[in-house]
């Protein structure tokens, strides 16, 4: 067993974990957040994916024994994240899941792309996703909603400026909520 | 999946790490644990002390020196990505460090864990080894220095002791009028590699490097006089092939001569 604090959804944690604990399970079985989904173990699928420290990290092959001292964020941290709710309003409005396994992963990553991106390209987002499995809904809508969502938060970028019906759909999408 | 029970130290600088390294043979340095977590699940490696070398000073970040910059060996490939570390290679290695994996991966994954695990595949072995660079290696017993060319032996086999670290990658900055091609050839975005070449072209000589081998990625001697020679490229690239991946089945000989005429294409456009 071993020490570990860090800060977990923004709530200071101390406890005591056996070395080998992953980060999913210690967020899973350890804390019930159970928006993190475990799918391959193995770094394959992305279906695990969280945030150490704002970035990007699949929690299947992070030792929760690593997180001294840093902030993990899971889906249930995002709730009240801006981008998060543009991209819930997007993947609703695309219908960009049907089971829901490869969800929270996606939206996470779909933060991180329109982080780093901006308004991106299909072909970016398509580029930036080959890590993160969906099995049902074959991507497309996916792509229509991360580039929608990337419109919409970067109004002024040539993505919307091409694309107005789509920076349209989530001006009237956010009027109406 | 879970690996079997180990114990996680946290050592207290590179001196402490280096000494519980060597004071124990089951004990393993890790990195970035985007290879070995996975090697330790399907339990076809195994540790009983895992040395977490990611907060080691000596390892971390990136300076110039000389000429060169040197790379701590716990640098990831995304802060290589996204210019956070001095860039020697005139954008060749953020090229390659943004075609490794996946971002989450990148986020956490290292150039100097890439390099230990020598994956044939491995996308940093043969770009090393085309920009010239040395590995600076550590051990309780001292330091010495490994050409890039010299330090893998095969596949996953590299001249890595037990108890040695790798502390740094210094990688000579290229000069004015020196160009570079890369090519990478893989089944999908973030797999690895079926074939990289990588030809890098200075005023003063050509290197040429081939991964994704059957064993670890190699210079391509007439490859790198074809293209300083401006000779006749596919020929030399047919016969490096044969030296290089003699083991090479039809396809993936293919994949091998598409990579390196990609990447001389580069260098002479
Ligand atoms: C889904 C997935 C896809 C991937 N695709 C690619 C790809 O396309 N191309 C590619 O190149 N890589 C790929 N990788 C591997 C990735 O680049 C790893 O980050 C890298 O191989 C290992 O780095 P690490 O820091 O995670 O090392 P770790 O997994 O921590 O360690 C790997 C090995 O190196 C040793 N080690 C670590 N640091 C040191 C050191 N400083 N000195 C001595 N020994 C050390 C460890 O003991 C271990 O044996 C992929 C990984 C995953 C999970
Ligand atoms: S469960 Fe972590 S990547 Fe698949
Ligand atoms: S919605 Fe079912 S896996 Fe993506």
């Amino acid at each position: 067993m071993i020490d570990l604090s860090f800060t977990l959804n923004g709530a200071p944690v101390s406890q005591r974990v056996e070395d080998r604990t992953s980060l999913a399970d210690l967020v899973r079985e350890g804390h019930g957040l159970t928006g993190t989904h475990v799918g391959c173990e193995h770094g394959a699928c992305g279906a695990c994916t969280v945030l150490v420290d704002g970035e990007p990290a699949r929690s299947c092959i992070v030792l929760a024994a690593m997180c001294e001292g840093r902030a993990v964020t899971t889906a249930e941290g995002l709730v009240d994240d801006p981008v998060m709710a543009e991209l819930r309003r997007q993947f609703h409005d695309k219908h960009a899941l049907q089971c829901g396994f490869c969800t929270p992963a996606m939206m996470i990553s779909a933060r991180d792309i329109i982080a780093r991106h901006g308004a991106a390209a299909p072909a970016t987002i398509r580029k930036e996703l080959a890590g993160q499995i969906c099995r049902c809904t074959g991507y497309a809508p996916i792509v229509a909603a991360i580039a929608a969502a990337g419109a919409a938060l970067n109004p002024s970028s040539d993505a919307a400026a091409a694309a107005p019906h789509v920076a349209a759909t989530a001006a009237g999408a956010s009027d109406a909520s | 999946m879970r690996p079997a029970p180990f114990a996680f130290a946290r050592p207290d600088g590179l001196a402490d790490a280096l000494s519980r390294l060597g004071a124990d043979d089951d004990a393993m340095p890790i990195a970035g644990g985007q290879s070995l977590l996975v090697l330790l699940g399907l339990r076809l490696a195994g540790a009983e002390t895992l040395v977490d070398v990611t907060r080691i000073p000596e390892l971390c970040g990136a300076r110039e020196a000389d000429g060169a910059v040197v790379f701590g060996a716990a640098t990831t490939h995304a802060m290589i990505e996204d210019g956070k570390v001095p860039d020697p290679s005139r954008g060749l290695m953020r090229r390659v460090a943004g075609r490794i994996a996946y971002r989450a991966v990148r986020n956490r994954g290292t150039i100097g864990g890439s390099l230990a695990l020598s994956d044939p595949a491995a996308d940093w072995c043969p770009v090393l080894i085309a920009l010239g660079a040395t590995y600076d290696i550590v051990s309780a017993g001292g330091a010495r220095q490994v050409a890039a060319e010299d330090f893998a032996d095969g596949a996953y086999s590299t001249v890595l002791e037990p108890g040695e670290l790798i502390r740094s990658i210094t990688v000579p900055v290229l000069q004015e009028g020196t160009r570079w091609g890369h090519a990478k050839h893989a089944r999908k975005t973030g797999a690895f590699a079926e074939s990289i070449a990588v030809v890098v072209k200075r005023p003063d000589g050509v290197r040429a490097a081939l991964g994704a081998t059957g064993s670890h990625a190699v210079l391509l001697p007439s490859v790198a006089e074809a293209v300083a020679s401006g000779g006749d490229v596919a020929a030399a690239a047919r016969a490096d092939i044969a030296m290089a991946d003699p083991d090479a089945d039809a396809y993936r000989a293919r994949c091998h001569l598409a990579t390196i005429l990609n990447a001389a294409r580069e260098v002479c456009a």
